[in-house]
C-alpha cells in the first residue's frame, strides 16, 4: 500500500438540522485518482469543501501529508500543496489566459506574498513557460492573449483546470472537471487527465458522470446522505448491490 | 533602466517627461501656462496615480486619502520648522509620516472590503480632519493651519549657518522655491512617481494586484494571502498622497485641515474615475482636467458673463447670464458635477476609454499607427 496523502478523519458536519456529512473517513492513497460519487445532495461538495478550509467540520479532522489542514487558512492549504478547481469556475476574468495561469504558478514559487514590485513581468521567461506549456497541453494555447472573460463555460473550466495543473500540487481536487463541457471537450478532459495521471499526481474527483469516473478512477468512494455506502475499485462498486440502489439503479 | 523593463515602456517613459516638462509651453496657448496652476495639476495628478494603485489596480475604494495628503503637508511644514527650510527633508518626512499612517488605518480598514471598507476609510478620515481641527490644535494650529514663522528652530539651517531675514522660503540646496522652481520641483517628483507606478503595473505584484481586484476568492484558494498585499498597495498610494501633500507644503509652505476633509477625499475619487481608473495614464489626465476647470471656470463671474453676452438683447442678456452663473464661480461644482455624470454613463472607462474608442476608429481607417503618449498603458 502506497503512503496515504490525505486522511479524512471521522468528519462530522451538520448545517441546521441537517447532517450533511456524518463520520466520514477516507484515505487517498499517494498517486491514486479517487473518485468521490453520489446522487444530487449526498454531501460530495462539502467534502471537498472541508478539505480546502472552506468549511470547517464540527469534529473529525482531515489531515493532509501528517498535518492537520482543519483549521488553517484556504491560501495556508494551498501552499501545502492542494490544489482546488471548483464547480463554477473561478478564474480570473479581467486577465489574460496566460496571465490567469502564470499567478498560481507565481503562487508556487514565490509564497503567500512577496513584494516585488519593481522587478519586470518581462523577465520572467521561466513561469511564462510553464504556464504556456500547461496552456499548450490543456489546448488554449492560441487564446493565450485573450481575456479569460470572454472563452466559453467549457473553455473557463479547462482554464481553471489548467491553473490548478500548473503548481503541480501533490493533491489535486476537482470539483466536476467535466460539468456543462461537450462530449468532444469531455473526452479531451479525460485524456489530459490520463496523462497527468501517468505524472503520478494524486487527484480526488467528485464527478456525476459516470463515463469520466470509471475511465480515470483506481478507486471511487460512493456518497448517499453524508455517509460513505461503499468503497472500492470501480469494478468493486459497480457490483455493489447497495450502490445499485442507492445511485446507479437511480441513474437508469 | 535594465532589460526587464519593455521599449515600448522606455518610450512612454521618454515621451512622458518631456511632456511633463514642457507643460509650460504647451499649456500656455489654453490659458493654464502659468506655475500656480501647473504644480496644482503635478501635485493632484501624483494624489491621483498613487490613488489609483489601491483603486484601480487592487479595487479597493478609499474614501479617506485625503487623510494622508493632509498628514503629508502638516509634516513637511513641521520639518521645515524643527530642521531646514530643504524640500528634501521635508518631502521625505512628508512621505514616510503618511506611509506609517497609512499603515495604520490600511490595517484597520482593510479587514472589511466592498463599501464597509469604503465607509471605514471614510470615517478615519473625518476622525483625522476633526482631530486636525480642534483636538491637535498644539500640533496643526486648528483652524487657522499650521505656518512657518520666523522663531522657528531650523535646527539644520541654523546649525548650517543658513540664515534667512524675515519669513524663509523652502529652497533646493540654495534655491529657492518660488513661481518655475516650485513647478519644476513638482514636475520631476511627478516623473519620479509615475515611473514608480509603471515599474508597480509592470510587475509580478501589480498583476497579484489586478488579479485581486478580478477575483480575491480565487487569489486565497491559489495560495495567495491578500491581506499584505492588500495592505501593501494601500500603504504605497498612502505615501504618494504624502508625496502629494508635502509637495502642497512646499509651494506654500501652509497646512490647514481642510486639506483633509472628504471633499478632498472625494475629489481624488472623481479625477481617477473621469480619467479612467486602472489605467496608467488615466488618473493624471483626470487631475489635470479637474484642475484646469476649476481654474477656468471658477475664475468667472457675473460681469465677465455679461461681457461674453453683451451681444445678446437685454432681457435675454439678464436671463442667460443668471442661467450660466450657476455653473460658474461658486458653482462651477454644478458643471463638474455634470461633466462627471456624463463621462460615467457614456464612458465608464473614463477619458482613457474614450482614446480607446478612438483610436480603434482610426485604424479601422486608415493605416495602423502608434499613438505615442495617447496608447492605452493597459
Amino acid at each position: 500500500m502506497n503512503d496515504i496523502v490525505l486522511h479524512v478523519a471521522d468528519v462530522d458536519k451538520s448545517f441546521g438540522g441537517l447532517r450533511a456529512l456524518s463520520n466520514i473517513d477516507l484515505q487517498i492513497e499517494e498517486g491514486k485518482t479517487h473518485a468521490i460519487i453520489g446522487p444530487n445532495g449526498a454531501g460530495k461538495s462539502t467534502l471537498l469543501n472541508v478539505c480546502v478550509g472552506r468549511i470547517v467540520p464540527d469534529s473529525g479532522a482531515v489531515i493532509f501529508n501528517g498535518k492537520a489542514l482543519t483549521g488553517r487558512q484556504p491560501h495556508e492549504i494551498n501552499q501545502l500543496g492542494v490544489a482546488r478547481v471548483f464547480q463554477t469556475p473561478e478564474i480570473f476574468p479581467d486577465l489574460s489566459l496566460l496571465h490567469n495561469v502564470m499567478i498560481p504558478a507565481f503562487a508556487k514559487r514565490d509564497g503567500a506574498f512577496t513584494f516585488n514590485a519593481w522587478s519586470g513581468l518581462v523577465r520572467e521567461s521561466g513561469i511564462r513557460a510553464e504556464a504556456e506549456s500547461v496552456l499548450e497541453d490543456i489546448g488554449l494555447i492560441e487564446k493565450k492573449d485573450l481575456e479569460a472573460a470572454s472563452l466559453s463555460r467549457g473553455d473557463k473550466r479547462r482554464l481553471e483546470l489548467a491553473m490548478g495543473l500548473v503548481q503541480h500540487p501533490r493533491l489535486l481536487l476537482l470539483d466536476e472537471p467535466t460539468a456543462g463541457m461537450s462530449r468532444h471537450d469531455t473526452n479531451r478532459t479525460i485524456d489530459l487527465l490520463k496523462k497527468i495521471k501517468e505524472r503520478g499526481m494524486t487527484k480526488v474527483i467528485i464527478e456525476h458522470d459516470m463515463h469520466v469516473v470509471f475511465s480515470l478512477a483506481d478507486r471511487i468512494s460512493v456518497l448517499a446522505q453524508g455517509r460513505i455506502i461503499a468503497e472500492g475499485t470501480p469494478e468493486e462498486v459497480r457490483n455493489d448491490p447497495k450502490v445499485k440502489e442507492a445511485y446507479l439503479g437511480e441513474a437508469q | 533602466m535594465n532589460s526587464n523593463f519593455l521599449r515600448n515602456d522606455m518610450v512612454l517613459m521618454a515621451v512622458f517627461t518631456l511632456v511633463v516638462l514642457t507643460m509650460p509651453i504647451w499649456l500656455a496657448p489654453i490659458g493654464a501656462g502659468y506655475p500656480d496652476l501647473l504644480q496644482k495639476i503635478a501635485i493632484y495628478g501624483i494624489f491621483a496615480i498613487g490613488f489609483n494603485i489601491l483603486f484601480g489596480l487592487t479595487g479597493y475604494l478609499s474614501f479617506g486619502h485625503a487623510a494622508f495628503l493632509g498628514v503629508g503637508s502638516y509634516a513637511a511644514v513641521w520639518t521645515f520648522k524643527l530642521f531646514s527650510m530643504n524640500v528634501v527633508p521635508a518631502i521625505l518626512f512628508g512621505v514616510i509620516v503618511a506611509g506609517l499612517f497609512a499603515l495604520f488605518i490600511g490595517y484597520v480598514s482593510l479587514r472589511r472590503s466592498g463599501i464597509y471598507f469604503s465607509i471605514l476609510t471614510l470615517a478615519f478620515a473625518q476622525m483625522s480632519y476633526n482631530l486636525a481641527y480642534s483636538v491637535l490644535t498644539p500640533i496643526t494650529n486648528g483652524e487657522t493651519g499650521l505656518q512657518l514663522s520666523q522663531g522657528d528652530a531650523r535646527v539644520l539651517d541654523h546649525a548650517l549657518g543658513i540664515a534667512q531675514s524675515g519669513l524663509p522660503t523652502p529652497s533646493f540646496f540654495g534655491m529657492e522655491i518660488l513661481g518655475w522652481s516650485g513647478f519644476y520641483v513638482c514636475a520631476v517628483a511627478l516623473i519620479i512617481a509615475f515611473f514608480f507606478a509603471l515599474r508597480i503595473f509592470r510587475s509580478p505584484f501589480g498583476m497579484a494586484l489586478k488579479a485581486i481586484k478580478s477575483n480575491q476568492n480565487r487569489m486565497n484558494y491559489t495560495g495567495f494571502n491578500t491581506r499584505p498585499y492588500t495592505l501593501a498597495a494601500f500603504v504605497v498610494s498612502g505615501m504618494y498622497a504624502g508625496l502629494a501633500g508635502s509637495l502642497l507644503a512646499v509651494t506654500d509652505p501652509l497646512a490647514g485641515a481642510e486639506r483633509m476633509q472628504w471633499t478632498a477625499s472625494g475629489e481624488v475619487v472623481l479625477m481617477t474615475i473621469l480619467g479612467g481608473a486602472g489605467t496608467l495614464l488615466g488618473p493624471l489626465l483626470g487631475a489635470g482636467i479637474i484642475k484646469y476647470f476649476e481654474n477656468i471656470f471658477s475664475a468667472y463671474n457675473e460681469r465677465v458673463l455679461h461681457d461674453v453676452f453683451s451681444g445678446l438683447p437685454n432681457g435675454l442678456e439678464q436671463i442667460v447670464v443668471s442661467f450660466t452663473s450657476l455653473f460658474v464661480g461658486e458653482g462651477w461644482q454644478l458643471t463638474l458635477g455634470m461633466l462627471f455624470m456624463l463621462v460615467v454613463i457614456f464612458l465608464p472607462g473614463g477619458v482613457m476609454e474614450g482614446f480607446r474608442r478612438l483610436t480603434k476608429l482610426f485604424r479601422r481607417d486608415g493605416p495602423q499607427s502608434p499613438a505615442g503618449a495617447a496608447q492605452p498603458a493597459e
